[in-house]
């Protein structure tokens, strides 16, 4: 594993009286397709809600390159570098794929109120900046022909691409991507896992929720297992894929036994 | 006189400030579903404000009119507007994540609370908003328009349209349109959603304030609940149009300003029992002497606002310009 980047450290969630995350650690290292599996309910979902402020844990923290993350304040965890995705699909449904992405550049630009009445030289500039890079990013994940195409008319794959330009367009060293593949035919999988591994390559860390298992034994470098808000195992997809534990969490003990 | 066309010019001036205010309703409601009662106030503060300011200046020095009003508006909207963000910021973001219906009646309460204290300041009497401005008529096709209606109508025709290139073409405008169709989502995606929101408060009300402003021009009197009428034929406006929609709101004033002025016209006209005179002999013989016996005389004029709301609520909801409503992508 190389240098670590986001820490996640003993995080515990409750909804009631049920334990939805109980004390959940994990380390992602820079550079890493890390992919977090593991049945319906086990809490997934919810650990990405915690890592990107959208709940608040009950204990524990979570550190992105050793600073803690404003979990209270989503837009400051977003600005730290967290950018995500969602499981059902949640895009500004009435504004076009260009200004989604658009939507994502704010926080790394600047212009306020008063620029914007006044439309001085640098807030034009500005806007033409946000809406070239905005160009560029739906290039980079393959809508750029849909870009003034209202959201909720693009077809759910592009949507789900149009989501991570979204993501990506908040510059995030962590790009947090909830079954990104969910609802995808084969030949959108693969592209989905193209595109997956060039992020990557082009230096952002990638967290992956994924029940797909060829593409998450095919793409990850690591992986770890949640079953109901334990981690059960974590390491290398081939060894994971191998553990009892694992296999008793998707199939049953007796399974876990044969094997 | 044509009075068709004279009575659609007097709507159109009516309309385009109902317009102005009903863009405050609309952007608020849009942005976190709450109709800001208050608003209304906000809109009678900035007439006050302005009429302080005109009375002082307009006795004193020798400043040309125009420069007068134009001191009027330029003190009355940055106090409207800190006045905005104080009521969201004190009155409406603690009670963020409450059920509906607490902020709602937290605003009606604002909404009673500025009255009073206007009612403390400014007293209860109508005051005279001072008509320093010259005020020709012009003749136009059988019906006259004055120079105060030209720049009522022109002042928001201006405003509307630089809002709408606020709200679509800037990088402010999308971060509202983000945070109104889904705040959570709108956070996730690094944009401020306390700031947005408190931001829209502080150009509603800035818009409102201009408003107060050409009301005062218009009837050449203010008094401490202008802004309650105003504010509730502003609110009818905006759910004509659709509430959340700005273009809408525009549309909604427009007509509302329209319907308001033309039924005030005929109102006296259609409800002349004299139409029907054969019905009785003694309304017969009365009509021979009068020539009219007027059921519904203009001094109904507030009725249509609310008749308008009535009809859309039971026939259109969502108002003309209204959006089905749906969260999903």
């Amino acid at each position: 594993m190389s240098t670590p980047l986001l820490d996640v450290l003993g995080v515990v969630k409750r909804f009631g009286g049920l334990t939805a995350l109980a004390e959940v650690s994990l380390t992602i290292g820079r550079g890493e397709i890390y992919g977090l599996i593991g049945p319906n309910g086990a809490g997934k979902t919810t650990l990405f809600n915690v890592l990107t402020g959208l709940y608040v844990p009950d204990a524990g923290e979570v550190r992105l390159d050793d600073a803690p993350l404003p979990l209270k304040q989503p837009h400051r965890v977003v600005r730290a570098g967290v950018a995500r995705t969602f499981q059902n699909i949640r895009l500004f449904a009435n504004m076009t794929a260009l200004e989604n992405v658009m939507v994502g550049r704010h926080l790394r630009t600047r212009a306020g109120v008063f620029g914007a009445m006044l439309r001085t030289a640098a807030t034009r500039a500005e806007e033409k900046a946000i809406a070239e890079r905005a160009h560029a990013l739906l290039h980079y994940v393959g809508v750029e022909r849909h870009s003034n195409v209202i959201a909720r008319n693009l077809s759910y794959g592009d949507q789900r691409r149009l989501e991570i330009a979204r993501a990506l367009a908040t510059e995030p060293r962590l790009l947090a991507l909830d079954e990104p593949a969910a609802g995808m035919n084969p030949t959108e999988r693969l592209a989905l896992g193209q595109l997956v591994g060039r992020i990557r390559a082009d230096g952002t860390t990638v967290l992956l929720i994924e029940h797909d298992v060829k593409l998450v034994m095919g793409l990850c470098d690591r992986v770890a297992v949640l079953d109901y808000g334990k981690r059960i195992a974590e390491g290398a997809p081939r060894e994971v894929q191998r553990d009892p534990a694992v296999i008793a969490a998707y199939l049953g003990v007796e399974a876990a036994h044969a094997a | 006189m044509d009075i068709f066309l004279q009575q659609l010019i007097n709507g159109l001036t009516l309309g385009s400030v109902y317009a102005v205010v009903a863009l405050g309703y609309t952007m608020v409601y849009g942005i976190i579903q709450l109709i800001n009662f208050a608003h209304g106030e906000v809109v009678m503060i900035g007439g006050m404000v302005a009429l302080w300011t005109i009375g002082a200046l307009a006795g004193s020095a020798g400043l040309p009119p125009t420069v007068v009003v134009l001191a009027g508006v330029a003190s009355a909207v940055p106090v409207c507007m800190l006045l905005g963000w104080s009521i969201e910021r004190a009155a409406y973001r603690p009670l963020r994540g409450a059920p509906r219906l607490a902020p709602l009646i937290t605003a009606i309460g604002i909404s009673i609370i500025l009255q009073n204290v206007a009612l403390m300041i400014f007293s209860r009497n109508p005051l005279p908003f001072p008509q320093i401005l010259p005020n020709p008529v012009f003749e136009v096709a059988g019906a006259t328009i004055s120079l105060v209606q030209i720049i009522i109508i022109a002042t928001c025709l201006l405003l509307m349209g630089g809002l709408t290139l606020l709200v679509y073409r800037t990088r402010l405008g999308m971060a509202m349109r983000a945070t109104s169709e889904n705040p959570a989502v709108a956070g996730l995606m690094g944009i401020p959603i306390d700031r947005v929101i408190s931001t829209t408060f502080v150009i509603g009300a800035g818009l409102g304030a201009v408003a107060g402003v050409l009301n005062g021009l218009y009837y050449g009197i203010v008094h401490y609940t202008f802004g309650a009428m105003l504010g509730l034929k502003a609110f009818c406006a905006a759910v004509l149009g659709g509430i959340g929609n700005m273009a809408g709101a525009m549309l909604g004033g427009i007509l509302l300003g329209v319907v308001e002025a033309l039924g005030t016209g005929y109102i006296g006209e259609m409800t002349d029992l004299c139409h029907v005179g054969f019905l009785s002999t003694a309304l017969a013989e009365r009509c021979a002497r009068d020539g009219h016996v007027v059921l519904f005389g203009s001094n109904y004029q507030d009725v249509f606002a609310f008749l308008v709301l009535i009809v859309v609520l039971v026939f259109r909801p969502s108002g003309l310009l209204g959006e089905r409503v749906s969260d999903r992508a």
